[in-house]
């Protein structure tokens, strides 16, 4: 065991863990946010609306991650009018189109958790509350996002889960973050076992604490099923 | 006497696709009445009472509530409401009490009670707090005011959804079936809150198997059979032994021992 290689590799992940970290929160958030719009979507009459979602959700569950990030890096730039499209100065950089790749990916798998959370919450919870006059925004405020979000903890931290391991693609499109860092020091190095197993305490760090705390917010959420004190 | 009754409902049909439930039902009710709807399952009662505030549209007819008519339209074949504030201010002052309490699972009881004031009266949270403390009193729960519904028993989740009622200070309370799903030993309790609410003059309609109640706590009573009324009349009339025949058929086979020791 050669203590000084493995800490040595060690000290140069961790200084790429704060891009992974990154990668996972941006895209964590914006995809989380496309998920509201996507799921409204999905349960809206309006069938253009629903029929949109339900391509959308189909498209990017349905597909590799890893081909959504080539497409959209090294695909797009195949294209005149994007080379020379006011977004292009953004649209070249890797880092920009991992995001847009792992937002676009996270989205389609949330909007179905969300839904499944929708569809947990009881009627009779939903009647009570137009019985005493609660409609639109104020009843989705106060009971609807509520029991919703009681009901998708468990299959959305699965979700934060493979977002953080999903990052590790990102160094095919020369990112430089933990896996990409990886694959190069084992590249010059040849000593693969050592690099990717600290690489992977590093990804297993990340998703304790992760797992950690999506446990801590379904204890505080669930004091309404725990035994009587 | 008043002039105008309280609630009216006039003619009032509802399908659920070719099945006709409802096939023209009318009530009035003024104030202080406490109208109790009897009939065998299936007879269209719970969907009669769910038309009074609009958690079921009629295909035909008019729910009026204080000279007010609710609004119902129709949209590519099947009836929707017409005005959501209208509904949201009308069911403000209607509350329903339901067969499954209904209670909100992630709030504790004294949370259920003072949701309504709060955040659909836009009542100040010092004052409905107050409120609800002295309803929880009235419906002996002001010890479990912290407690979630799960903690609960039936017979105690039930009062606290008729507080959570009572909250809302209605004009009319509705009252789905309220002891249907309760045990016996429990059934009692509600009931003593109930006929408490009923001497205090509250307009209630009850939905409902409870005879005994039915007898002695109401001032009215419908008979409702295959969708239809079949007959009504104050509970001396209908319970006599002159009283229609359909309804003593109806008594008699669903009287157990126990429900013929209730009765009395």
């Amino acid at each position: 065991m050669d203590i000084h290689f493995l800490a040595a590799t060690m000290m140069e992940l961790l200084s790429a863990a704060p891009l992974t970290l990154l990668l996972f929160l941006l895209s964590s958030a914006c995809g989380g946010l496309l998920a509201l719009v996507i799921t409204w979507m999905r349960i809206a009459e309006n069938p253009l609306l629903s029929s949109f979602a339900k391509t959308y959700i189909f498209v990017f569950r349905g597909s590799p991650l890893l081909i959504q990030i080539f497409l959209i890096y090294y695909g797009l730039a195949q294209f005149d009018i994007v080379r020379g499209g006011p977004l292009w100065p953004y649209l070249r950089e890797p880092f920009v189109c991992a995001v847009i790749a792992l937002s676009l990916c996270t989205a389609g798998y949330t909007a179905e958790i969300l839904r499944g959370g929708l569809r947990a919450i009881p009627v009779r919870d939903i009647e009570a509350a137009r019985s005493i006059g609660m409609s639109g925004f104020l009843l989705f405020r106060r009971i609807i996002a509520p029991l919703t979000l009681r009901a998708i903890l468990p299959s959305y931290s699965t979700e934060l889960v493979l977002m953080v391991k999903s990052t590790a693609l990102a160094s095919i499109v020369t990112v430089w973050e933990v896996t990409g860092v990886a694959q190069r020091i084992s590249s010059e190095t040849y000593r693969v076992f050592e690099v990717f197993s600290c690489a992977a305490v590093i990804y297993l760090t990340l998703n304790f604490v992760i797992i950690q705390m999506m446990a801590l917010l379904e204890f505080k959420l669930s004091k309404h099923h725990c035994p009587m004190a | 006497m008043q002039a105008s009754p309280r609630l009216k409902l006039v003619d009032i049909h509802k399908s659920f696709g070719t099945f006709e439930v409802l096939k023209g039902v009318s009530l009035e009710a003024n104030d202080g009445d406490v109208i109790s709807l009897l009939g065998a399952s299936g007879s269209g009662k719970s969907t009669f009472l769910r038309c009074i505030n609009l958690l079921e549209l009629p295909n035909r007819g008019e729910v009026w509530l204080d000279g007010e008519k609710l609004e119902i339209h129709e949209r590519r074949g099947h009836a929707v409401i017409g005005s959501q504030k209208q509904i949201d201010r009308v069911r403000s002052q209607l509350s329903m009490v339901f067969q499954t309490f209904n209670l909100w699972s992630h709030m504790t009881v004294l949370q259920n009670v003072i949701e309504g004031p709060i955040h659909v009266m836009k009542r100040p949270r010092a004052e409905s707090i107050e409120e609800a403390e002295a309803l929880l009193e009235k419906v002996g729960l002001a010890d479990r005011r912290n407690a979630y519904p799960a903690h609960l028993s039936g017979g105690q989740q039930q009062r606290a959804a008729i507080a959570r009622a009572l909250a809302m200070k209605p004009k009319v309370m509705l009252f789905d079936e309220p002891t249907s799903a309760l045990d016996p030993e429990l059934v009692g309790e509600v009931l003593r809150v109930m006929r408490k609410l009923a001497e205090e003059g509250m307009t209630m309609i009850v939905v409902t198997h409870e005879m005994g109640f039915a007898r002695s706590v109401s001032n009215r009573i419908i008979y409702m059979k295959d969708g239809q009324v079949d007959c009504s009349g104050t509970p001396q009339e209908m319970f006599s032994d002159n009283g229609p025949a359909s309804f003593n058929r109806f008594v008699g086979a669903s009287d157990d021992e126990i429900g013929a020791a209730r009765a009395r």
